[in-house]
């Protein structure tokens, strides 16, 4: 196991997405590649911050716009 | 008598979707009403994150529920309802993408080789690099971020990371195959690393 095969394979490891015996395999690899260490830590990192930062609201007149169109459809469904 | 379902507390909120989907199934307005509501926000936020345009964003939000409503017979009731919304408000959002950029929307294409994937002086980032920013700013660089990632891998991440989708459903909704999402996946989380180490090392303290 080199560092570009982790690399490769970092998404399913995080995803718990591999099969045991290449799973130890990069975990034996991260125990002694901090740099490896760092980037599967800093890639979890990255996710987290984008999931976290997802608080959308929805724009009042866009409300409004989808809620008169919804009623019209449910009044004339050929519509 | 009981109470109208769209009054239901919003507890067992969770739990009613499929009694509000059989409602709505069998023609209840009301009750169609009710899922737009649980979920508008949601898929604003994932049309808005396909199209990064809010007029696109809004057409295919609208269309998806419109499309939904006329649709909602052919629902099949062991899926999730959400999971069947954000199939139909995924290609309504990537129609309007490709109308408006149509050379940078290629899912099927194949993507660049693996070089460019490899991680180059790798830095720590510090303890709660997140922190260092003001909200504001940091919901700058992350926009920035994301809408640099081009369309094909941020609608992967959008679908997997961010709306939670599986593998093989951001496969159905994107018509590639499961292979495809995950090598997709695996480039736009390893870019927006990239992308932030360069923020994260700027504002580094050590």
């Amino acid at each position: 196991m080199n560092c570009n095969r982790v690399i490769l394979e970092i998404s399913n490891y995080i995803d718990g997405d591999l099969d045991a015996t290449l799973k130890l395999e990069i975990e034996q690899h991260l125990e002694r590649c901090g740099d490896c260490m760092l980037v599967v830590s800093q890639t979890k990192l990255t996710i987290d911050i984008f999931c976290d930062s997802q608080h959308v609201e929805l724009p009042p007149d866009v409300k409004i716009r989808l809620h008169e169109m919804l009623q019209r459809k449910i009044r004339n469904p050929g519509f | 008598m009981s109470a109208p379902i769209h009054r239901l507390p919003s507890k067992v909120a969770r739990d009613d979707e499929p009694l509000l989907v059989k409602a709505a199934k069998s023609g209840d307005a009301t009750a169609f009403e009710e899922l737009v509501n649980r979920y508008e926000r949601k898929i604003f936020r994932l049309t808005m994150n396909i199209t990064r345009n809010r007029e696109d964003a809004e057409d295919a939000m609208q269309d998806a529920f419109m499309k939904a409503y006329s649709h909602l017979s052919t629902f099949q009731e062991e899926s999730r309802f959400y999971t069947w919304l954000v199939r139909i408000a995924a290609n309504e959002a990537l129609m309007r993408l490709r109308k408006r950029r149509p050379n940078q929307v290629s899912l099927d294409e194949p993507v660049e080789g693996e070089d460019d994937l490899m991680p180059r002086e790798i830095q720590d980032w510090g303890p709660s690099p997140e922190q260092r920013f003001a909200q504001s700013e940091m919901h700058g660089i992350l926009d920035q971020a994301i809408d640099e990632l081009g369309p094909d891998f941020r609608t992967v991440f959008v679908l997997r990371d961010i709306e939670e989708l599986s593998t093989d459903e951001t496969a159905a909704v994107l018509g590639i195959s499961a292979p495809a999402v995950k090598s997709r996946l695996l480039r736009a989380r390893l870019k927006l690393r990239q992308k932030l180490d360069r923020y994260m090392r700027d504002r580094n303290p050590n």
